[in-house]
């Protein structure tokens, strides 16, 4: 039966205004929740324990305040949670290297992550943290399926591929056909009295650090026009002003 | 700075004219990059000679024949020089990114839309900050397409051939046609896109005509994928579906939700029609029409079809 991890982050609400504050997102005020790619990672690895036994495990990093997403986890049926208790930027080798220690000191078969973070949208932390342990990896499944082999349905030139996934793996996941749970109230109250299992955890150092952020550049104001036959001015000025066509 | 080395984007075996952007880039960070080739066959190189181009390598490997990322990361590895590694920042790309740089013991940095010395600016929360990082010796990074120029082809150097090889642990059971022949939003130059305010989804077929005329893909809203089952999530542009960087995006009866706005706001030109004119993508539009679908498209059409014949 595998011991199945599955990958969470807590991040801005997809709905949120960002502003900015000196160099740095303001965050005070903003709704956090759990990215919506790992809400799919955590459907497929509930799937997968319900097909095969085993346990799921879900596994966040952050302060005290990153609870919630494992309690948000747990209400919807991760077996344990467990938080690695540290705060502030890693660059993507720290973060790496760090969840890469923490998931051989649990140990896994199988580890499911969301396709990339919504805040950071990068998309590293899967592929990455596989190389590390050694393991094969299958990135943006939009579809699992779980006989005697695990089969993920991933993006592929000229299609989608249906690929055999060996063990042990990490498979990160897109919004695919997985339709995600919601909690219900036995869930809930499970939730609200389960222990964070916290593990402190030894970061290297980054070579990279965040310097600044800003708002992306205001759009000067477009032309805009009434009524349809206005859509053939609007036609020409995709050739001859834009050059689009 | 120490070199730099480009990993080619390749489709169906081809280098991508995406590539000669990445060389731009790397000769921008004042360098005169390696460009390292993944190929089953080594004649694919001769296409990455770029103008600033030091050199070429062809890594032929029968790995490169279908994606697998640990193999690809190993065969890549045994055969790029050590530096900073570019690639592009393509969902396949920027997998195999990940796992060289950890390969490697190095950081990633991706999604990259500006370089000034050894700081690189990517986009955040889908692109509604910008974060810039400030990069201490060496990295790989993958670059967005669409943001740089490409270099001029020929005139660079003469290619090396090396084999490379490369452990595969997954094995590809069946492909899965599309459910369409179309176009993929993830690789198109322009997309026509519906939402909700298209009433039904058979009138997509309209978007397709106006799509087909231009060499267009077709995407949609999370509004019109999640309300109509016969509009496929592969279709979704947005935060939980496609994030899109095309010369020309058409929102057709879309509101500009921030979750829209969030996967195509960085589209070089962006055209709105949609008949309140109060629409929150009016204020990202170049060119807004406030009228309805039905009014505005079939003039779009038929003028891009005179003017494309």
């Amino acid at each position: 039966m595998p011991e199945i991890i599955v990958l969470v982050k807590q991040v801005p609400d997809t709905n949120a205004r960002i502003a900015i504050a000196g160099d740095a997102v303001d965050m005070s005020g903003v709704k956090m929740v759990m990215s919506p790619y790992d809400e799919f990672a955590l459907e497929a690895a509930l799937r997968h324990k319900e097909a095969s036994g085993g346990n799921v495990t879900a596994v966040t990093m952050g302060g005290a305040g990153a609870d919630k997403v494992l309690k948000d986890a747990k209400a919807i049926g991760a077996d344990h949670i467990v938080r690695l208790d540290h705060e502030g930027w890693l660059d993507s080798n720290a973060l790496q290297a760090a969840i890469a220690a923490a998931v051989t000191e649990l140990g896994a078969e199988f580890v499911y992550c969301g396709k990339s973070a919504a805040d950071t949208g990068a998309g590293s932390t899967g592929p990455g943290v596989a190389e590390r342990m050694g393991w094969a990896s299958v990135s943006n499944a939009v579809g699992l399926e779980f006989g005697a082999d695990v089969h993920a349905i991933c993006p592929a030139e000229g299609g989608n591929a249906r690929v055999q996934v060996p063990t042990p793996a990490v498979i990160s996941c897109d919004k695919g056909d997985l339709k995600v749970r919601k909690p219900n109230v036995r869930g809930i109250m499970q939730a609200k009295k389960a222990a964070v299992d916290v593990r402190s955890v030894a970061v290297g150092a980054s070579t990279v650090r965040v310097i600044g952020c800003s708002l992306p550049p205001a759009k000067p104001a477009g032309k805009s026009y009434e009524g349809g036959a206005a859509a053939a001015d609007v036609a020409r000025l995709l050739r001859e002003e834009a050059n689009v066509l | 700075m120490s070199e730099t080395v480009i990993i080619a984007e390749t489709a169906g075996g081809v280098v991508a004219p995406s590539t000669a952007e990445l060389v731009t880039a790397a000769v921008g960070m004042g360098t005169n990059p390696t460009v390292v080739v993944p190929c089953t066959d080594a004649g694919a190189a001769n296409a990455a000679a770029f103008a600033g181009v030091a050199r070429v390598i062809a890594a032929k490997s029968d790995v490169f024949a279908a994606y697998d990322a640990a193999a690809w990361a190993q065969a890549i590895d045994a055969v790029a020089p050590q530096g900073t590694v570019i690639a592009l920042a393509s969902a396949r790309s920027k997998d195999m990114a990940a796992r060289l740089a950890a390969r490697r013991g190095l950081p990633v940095v991706q999604d990259v839309v500006a370089i000034s010395g050894t700081q690189l600016t990517s986009p955040i929360l889908s692109g509604k900050a910008m974060q810039t990082v400030e990069v201490e010796g060496t990295s790989v990074i993958t670059i967005r397409a669409n943001v740089f120029t490409a270099a001029e082809s020929g005139g660079g150097p003469d290619v090396t051939v090396v084999d490379a090889t490369g452990d595969v642990r997954t094995a590809v059971v069946e492909m899965m046609a599309r459910a369409s022949e179309r176009l993929d939003v993830a690789e198109a130059n322009i997309i026509v896109s519906g939402g909700r305010g298209m009433g039904d989804p058979s009138n997509f077929s309209h978007l397709e005509t106006l799509a087909d005329t231009i060499g267009a893909a077709v995407g949609a809203s999370r509004a019109a994928v999640d309300t109509w089952d016969d509009i496929p999530h592969s279709m979704q542009v947005g935060q939980t579906g496609k994030t899109v960087n095309p010369n020309l995006y058409i929102a057709v009866g879309i509101s500009g939700a921030i979750q829209h706005l969030a996967g195509m706001r960085s589209s070089k030109y962006i055209v709105a029609i949609n008949k309140d004119a109060d629409a929150p993508i009016f204020k990202h539009a170049d060119y807004g029409i406030v009228a309805s679908w039905e009014e505005a498209l079939p003039v779009l059409t038929s003028t891009l079809s005179g003017m494309m014949s």
